[in-house]
């Protein structure tokens, strides 16, 4: 669906903990999972947030370790030290 | 323009264990620690009471005074299980191992001044009795406390404290060259010298308490943030102006350590405090106690080590322990 902005990861253990943060952040998006892999689908705007994966991972996180998990992602993304933002430059 | 992964996929029956399932209200991918921790606690058809202590079942909610509806509430916010806590200490040491290599290396100990080396030895080397008690005090709240949650972190808590308690008697080892003479000297001031004995008492005494959370609380919340203020904040920037830097650098793991330990203390006692008012007053009433008893067992040691600054090192390690009590949500004054 154009639109549609989406982030692929990996199912690993650190992995999970970034989706879970990431769906409780996004209520519209849609988390499909595949094996080995999770897509998350989100209309227009998805963000993902330092604090909530620290939540769930239950350690300090440098949001730059999200490419250590990452397999794809669409959208132009806009990324501080805080928040790591996929979205369409319209 | 959007690249659409598409794959064929055969999706798992179940995906974590059923109770955790249940748990959680959902069959989503549980973490290794959510699996390791939740309603592992044994809970019913115990046939035996303990002899030692008949009025109890063998694991007990009632051993301590404040009531939960769920133990398993009371997680670790690092979600230590064995695989991640070993890897995250192994991390931790493999730094310290480092930095003992490199002061043994510079022979750093030679830059400090002999009156502070002779306080150094009365100070750091003793405290590895410290941790021991502390170590005995989490022993004991594994054995009584209910819920893996807890019991899970607390038995970390032991291995952490004899881990700690290692490093400090290295640091004795690096002081006397390897002979160990410096441990049986500290064995000697633990026991003998008069600025350590008020310590001394208070940590014997919460090793006989009979409420397991009183002493989590005692132990794991006074005693630590009040001694760690004192030893690793007052006493350590002092002994970097008398030439001590590389002590500095050798306890850092101590630092580390309890700063790392902060997050997991502090979620345990609010989640329990805001469980109900009559627990929030309980925990109130216990910190108010031990705080008291805490600040006038340290006071000999800290005049002994700062002299005139001692006040003002005291009320700092003061204003720790208020300034994380408030974040509990209970406050001392209520307690009138």
């Amino acid at each position: 669906m154009a639109g549609n902005v989406s982030i692929t990861l990996q199912n690993t253990d650190e992995g999970r903990a970034i989706i879970e943060a990431i769906s409780s952040d996004n209520e519209a998006a849609t988390v499909n999972v595949y094996p080995s892999m999770t897509k998350i689908d989100c209309p227009n705007r998805l963000v993902v947030r330092r604090e909530s994966i620290e939540i769930n991972m239950g350690r300090a996180f440098d949001l730059q370790e999200l490419q250590l998990s990452l397999v794809s992602l669409a959208g132009n993304v806009d990324e501080d030290d805080d928040e790591f933002v996929l979205a369409w430059n319209r | 323009m959007t690249v659409d992964i598409k794959t064929t996929s055969v999706q798992p029956r179940r995906n974590t264990f059923a109770h955790i399932a249940r748990r959680l209200g959902s069959d989503k991918p549980a973490s290794r620690y959510e699996e390791a921790t939740y309603d592992m606690q044994p809970s019913a058809n115990f046939h035996y009471r303990p002899t030692w202590a008949p009025e109890f079942e063998i694991f007990d909610r009632s051993r301590t005074k404040v009531v939960m509806d769920d133990w398993d509430a009371l997680k670790d916010p690092r979600q230590y299980y064995y695989g991640a806590y070993t890897i995250a200490r192994a991390r931790m040491m493999e730094s310290t191992e480092k930095n003992f290599a490199f002061v043994d290396k510079r022979q750093a100990f030679n830059k400090i001044d002999a009156d502070w080396r002779a306080l150094l030895e009365l100070y750091i080397v003793p405290l590895r009795h410290f941790e021991w008690g502390a170590n005995m005090n989490n022993c004991n709240i594994t054995d009584l406390g209910y819920g893996a949650a807890i019991t899970q972190a607390t038995m970390y808590a032991t291995m952490d404290r004899l881990g700690n308690a290692q490093v400090l008697s290295r640091i004795g080892l690096l002081l006397d060259n390897q002979s160990g003479e410096s441990l049986t000297r500290a064995k000697a001031v633990w026991m003998e010298h008069l600025a350590w004995q008020p310590i001394r008492q208070m940590v014997e005494n919460s090793l006989v308490l009979d409420d397991w959370f009183e002493q989590f609380i005692a132990q794991n919340f006074v005693f630590d943030v009040l001694m760690y203020s004192l030893v690793f904040g007052a006493f350590d920037e002092e002994g970097q102006n008398r030439g001590a830097a590389a002590v500095s650098l050798l306890t850092e793991f101590l630092t580390d350590w309890h700063d790392e330990t902060t997050r997991w203390v502090d979620f345990v006692i609010t989640r329990v405090a805001k469980e109900s008012p009559a627990n929030a007053s309980k925990i109130r009433d216990w910190i108010v106690e031990w705080k008291a008893v805490a600040l006038t067992a340290l006071e000999p040691l800290a005049c002994e080590i700062l002299g005139e600054g001692s006040v003002a090192a005291l009320e700092i390690a003061e204003q720790k322990l208020d300034a994380r009590m408030a974040k509990f949500g209970i406050s001392e004054r209520e307690s009138v």
